[in-house]
């Protein structure tokens, strides 16, 4: 039995196949780091260390003239957002029901996504993660004159990767507002922003809620490095009569190889 | 008619193992009769005994896709792997290595119990397969 205590929990196994469904479908769309950064594992529930390759000197030796050092390694976190369903919902399922109320599992997941993404994309100081755009040496594009100089804000950003001798393809991370402003805008002739902005970058445009503004990225490999101990999976954690709370969980570490292979732009104003 | 399909005593062997040893037997079949096939087509100069046969081995190869679908949907590894290697361009060698590393993790995420002898049920399993969503892996 897994730690995951799924064989305790009073659902079927049709019940599980929805609950992992929806769980996935409410998800995938939103992680954006998946989508733009090397991903090694998962590595199982176990792992709880990423090796860096880095030691600290320990200033006591044990014995006189032996020198001593300490493994330097980069500890994975643990995120769980916990959930319930109705007990009355699970029995509509079993018996066929298509319309059942997982508004629960939508917070969950939107706050697994969020948390995932703060910590690739900014940080996460108390886990010991620095995330892309704070690692990043470049400052802050500034994106004055509204969305529809992205492309100029953009065409900069992938200019300066360029320099340092980064090449591509480049992906683009947009934060919510930033998203949605780009996506709902045409350039003069009608043309999408967004087509425009795939254009310069040969990447991906991916949503990334819990992005503050954006941040482009070398995907060419190598530059940042998300590892998985274990997977995103749906766990059981009691029951009464009337619901069963359940969680999201997954752990993982996340370290910036390359801190120059990124140029965060700042958020809009509105 | 033997048992052959079983490497084990069928006695001894959970009926859930039974059937997927039916279904491996089955698939096999199915594979064999398709090689036969591309092999007599390739000699055949008859047009209508080529006509038919052309529509026999489509008829493999629904069943090869049946049975494979059937055994996918009862080992999650096997699934994850063949969901890392299969209709996707590139290298397939690559493919292969890098899916079968990521499948063999999330065995040991969940310990031993999930590749044992027996069917996997999915609740099992336990993780969503997210894994990476960058284009091309």
């Amino acid at each position: 039995m897994s730690h995951l205590l799924r064989e305790h929990a009073p659902i079927t196994q049709a019940g599980w196949k929805t609950i992992d469904e929806e769980a996935r479908e409410r998800l995938l769309p939103g992680l954006a780091g998946r989508r733009l950064v090397d991903f090694s594992g998962p590595h199982g529930w176990e792992q709880s260390a990423t090796n860096i390759g880095r030691v600290e000197d320990v200033d006591v030796s044990p014995v006189k003239g032996v020198q001593a050092n300490r493994r330097i390694v980069l500890p994975l976190v643990e995120l769980r957002a916990r959930f319930t369903v109705s007990r009355e919902e699970l029995r509509a399922g079993d018996r066929g029901a298509e319309d059942i109320d997982f508004d629960a599992l939508d917070v969950a997941a939107q706050s697994i996504v969020e948390a995932e993404n703060l910590a690739v994309f900014h940080s996460w100081p108390k886990a010991g993660i620095v995330g892309i755009s704070e690692r990043s040496p470049h400052s802050a594009i500034k994106s004055g004159g509204g969305v529809e100089k992205y492309p100029e804000h953009v065409a900069r950003a992938v200019e300066l990767l360029l320099r340092k001798g980064i090449a591509g393809p480049y992906g683009l991370a947009l934060g919510r507002e930033e998203y949605t402003r780009v996506v709902e805008s045409a350039e003069h002739g009608g043309y999408p922003l967004l087509d425009h902005l795939r254009k310069i970058l040969e990447g991906p445009i991916v949503w990334a809620p819990g992005v503050k503004g954006a941040i482009v990225v070398s995907m060419r490999g190598g530059d940042f490095s998300f590892e998985s101990g274990q997977d995103l999976a749906v766990g059981y954690e009691s029951h009464d009569s009337d619901a069963v709370t359940l969680y999201l969980e997954e752990s993982f570490s996340f370290r910036v190889l390359t801190p120059e292979a990124a140029v965060p732009i700042s958020p809009l104003k509105s | 008619m033997g048992f052959d399909q079983y490497h084990e005593p069928p006695q001894e062997l959970p009926e859930e193992t039974r059937t997927f040893a039916r279904l491996c037997a089955s698939l096999t079949e199915e594979a064999e009769a398709i090689g036969w096939y591309e092999q007599r087509l390739a000699v055949e100069r008859d047009p209508e005994a080529r006509g038919v046969m052309a529509d026999a081995v489509g008829e493999e190869y629904k069943h090869f896709c049946m049975d494979l679908e059937f055994l996918l949907r009862r080992k999650s590894r096997w699934r994850e792997t063949a969901e890392g290697v299969l209709f996707r361009k590139g290298d397939i060698v690559e493919h292969g290595e890098a899916a079968e590393a990521a499948a063999g993790s999330a065995v040991s995420a969940e310990g031993s119990h999930s590749e044992g002898s027996h069917s996997e049920p999915h609740e099992l399993v336990g993780t969503l397969g997210i894994g990476s969503l960058k284009e091309g892996r």
